[in-house]
């Protein structure tokens, strides 16, 4: 692993995450064959970077996030967070350096937002463990980083899909990653929340250096707020680049199935276009 | 923003521990045989201080010698089914599950009445003839969570749903088993076991099984609450959890083991004393919420509570005779899960 740093540094001192010529393939039981195969997939997230993971359903965008935050093992291939392989470290350490935002399991029993942000803090110290100061401070912080301040002592279950989502944010936040990983952050979201909280998301990769990969539909959100966009086609990386290189009509049609248009702006961010079905 | 701290619990603990002190001096009160409750008190915390080590006389030997030993084994017996049933319902993340839902209980029946059937075939040294039940209601329980564990897995995780409903039909199979067991032996020692198996204190337990049950309780609840932040996130989801650290595995073995045994310690020492691993924990969340390290510690000392009294009512209410304490859990419990169901839903 030293090593490994070592020569990740001389290539290039920035890179955060390196996920390099990763494979993997899934089968139910191991005599048969497998039913998807991810092939060598390979990119690079600086610190301050957005990573959009990008593909139609079973392309496998979910696997590629789930052998970087370490619950899989690669077939080949490695992952490198600052040098160390992720799926080989310790759970605890882990989650002090990888947070995740996913859609969220039912709750079983209601729960205050400030509690649910405070699990955030669980990877630092103890497995048994009480919240002191500095944790209160820092998940006090994270919620208004997220502009969720006024929801502190409001019931998870009765604030709004949008709200929500911030404070899932806020839970990450408070783990004080170095690599932050989304899932389909904006899933359930109407088009006002998901602007509002990529805007927050970008916000935030800035300030506070994060390396963020995220995994979603959304072809222009992502063409808005990524710098660099992964394409992905049944269990195959097509395309790596900024969102302007990879946002091709014929590549996006082809791997979309469907007739759209693609506009190349001036800020260098294409729009993408679906357009109605000719016949 | 008030979180949970040390201090907090241990405060709610010490006025838990005042409960449970009251109830034990009115139960220690109650029976065929009147005893002053002012003298009572006064003699049992002379007891507990180390000041004294005498109750008074006139019903010094009652008190020592049957009602207290009886009432020690129910505040154990209560504290361990009441901490099992709150940690299986973490683990399963289902509210519903406890002891006898996984058929844990029914197992170590099977395993104390086998138990009690071998014994007397061989020649055991009375050391370990007096733990010898004990001893198969636990390796009943231990045996019987690793069936259900194991037909819960499907593709190598546990399944929730398909773990209960294993639970629920490992513990028709193993009543099926007790029913055979019991018309099989002589009707002489049948009347016992029927009550046995509906949860009973009477039988007076040998000291070294004292020791044991106390002992067990300990370790497993250190264990348990050892666990308790891992828990909390548990029951916010698996896959959550593991992103926030949590060693699923590990936390899934170390309470399933510990409760497992906190469970076949409990039913071999008083047979099965229903509703008290489902309801405690149900109340006690309403109390305290549903944060475990403050659960856990209440719920041990509800369960206390809650047996010691059911026990009192069970050997008083039909004086002369006695009922089985299981009997009384369920005529009270069963209409309370009901209306706590209900409450649910609505």
């Amino acid at each position: 692993m030293e090593r490994g740093a070592q020569d990740g540094s001389r290539m290039n001192a920035d890179v955060r995450l390196s996920v390099e010529q990763v494979s993997y393939a899934y089968s139910p039981n191991p005599s048969q064959a497998p039913i998807f195969t991810l092939e060598a997939t390979s990119f690079q997230v600086r610190p301050g970077e957005i990573v959009a993971v990008l593909g139609p359903n079973a392309s496998g965008k979910s696997t590629v996030l789930r052998l970087i935050a370490g619950a899989l093992q690669p077939l080949s291939g490695r992952i490198l967070l600052n040098g160390a392989e992720t799926h080989l470290m310790e759970p605890r350490a882990r989650a002090q350096k990888i947070a995740m935002v996913q859609q969220e399991s039912q709750l079983l029993f209601p729960a205050k937002v400030w509690e649910f942000v405070l699990q955030g803090r669980h990877p630092h110290g103890k497995s048994l463990r009480f919240e002191n100061s500095d944790d209160v401070t820092i998940a006090t912080n994270a919620l208004r980083q997220v502009g969720a301040d006024h929801l502190t002592d409001r019931w998870m279950d009765e604030i709004s899909g949008g709200e929500k989502q911030r404070v899932i944010l806020a839970r990450a936040l408070a783990q004080q990653p170095v690599l932050l990983l989304l899932d389909e952050p904006t899933l359930h979201l109407d088009i006002g929340a998901q602007v509002d909280f990529l805007h927050t998301l970008k916000k935030l990769t800035a300030v506070n250096r994060y390396a963020v990969v995220i995994v979603t539909h959304e072809l222009n959100l992502a063409g808005e707020y990524a710098d660099q966009v992964v394409l992905m086609q049944k269990g195959k990386c097509l395309r790596v680049g900024t969102p302007a290189s990879v946002y091709q009509r014929d590549l996006l049609e082809q791997v979309f199935q469907t007739r759209l248009t693609v506009e190349q702006r001036v800020n260098g961010r294409p729009k993408v276009s679906v357009l109605e079905s000719s016949e | 923003m008030q979180p949970l701290t040390l201090s907090k619990v241990a405060m709610r603990c010490g006025i838990l521990a005042l409960i449970l002190f009251v109830v034990v001096v009115i139960a220690l009160k109650f029976g065929a045989v009147p005893v002053s409750l002012y003298g009572l008190a006064k003699d049992l915390i002379g007891l507990l201080i180390g000041r004294s080590s005498e109750i008074s006389s006139e019903y010094g030997m009652i008190v020592r010698e049957i009602r207290l030993p009886r009432i020690a084994m129910g505040i154990f017996v209560g504290a361990s089914l009441s901490v099992a049933g709150t940690s299986f319902q973490a683990l399963l993340r289902n509210p519903l599950a406890d002891p006898y839902v996984l058929g844990v209980s029914y197992g170590a029946s099977v395993g104390s009445i086998l138990a009690l059937i071998i014994e007397p075939h061989i020649a055991l040294r009375p050391e370990l003839a007096a733990v010898f039940t004990p001893l198969g209601g636990f390796l009943g329980a231990i045996l019987t969570i690793t069936v259900v564990f194991l037909l819960g897995r499907y593709r190598g995780e546990i399944e929730n749903r398909t773990l209960l409903l294993s639970g629920v039909i490992a513990g028709m199979f193993l009543s099926a088993i007790i029913a055979l067991l019991i018309t099989m032996l002589p009707s002489s020692s049948t009347r016992g076991m029927t009550v046995w198996l509906m949860g009973d204190l009477s039988t007076p337990m040998p000291p070294i099984l004292g020791w044991v049950l106390r002992t067990g309780f300990f370790a497993g609840f250190a264990l348990i609450y050892l666990t308790a932040s891992d828990l909390n996130l548990l029951l916010a989801g698996e896959k959550e959890a593991m992103h926030l650290g949590v060693d699923i595995r590990k936390v899934r073995i170390v309470v399933y083991l510990a409760a497992s045994a906190l469970t076949g310690l409990a039913v071999s020492v008083s047979g099965s004393i229903g509703y008290v691993g489902l309801l405690v924990p149900h109340v006690m969340r309403l109390i305290f919420g549903t944060d475990y390290r403050m659960l856990l510690p209440a719920a041990a000392f509800g369960g206390a509570i809650a047996v010691v009294i059911a026990d009192t009512a069970a050997r008083t209410i039909a004086v002369p005779s006695e009922l089985p304490v299981g009997a009384v859990t369920a005529i009270v419990g069963a209409p309370l899960f009901i209306y706590l169901l209900r409450r649910r839903l609505a």
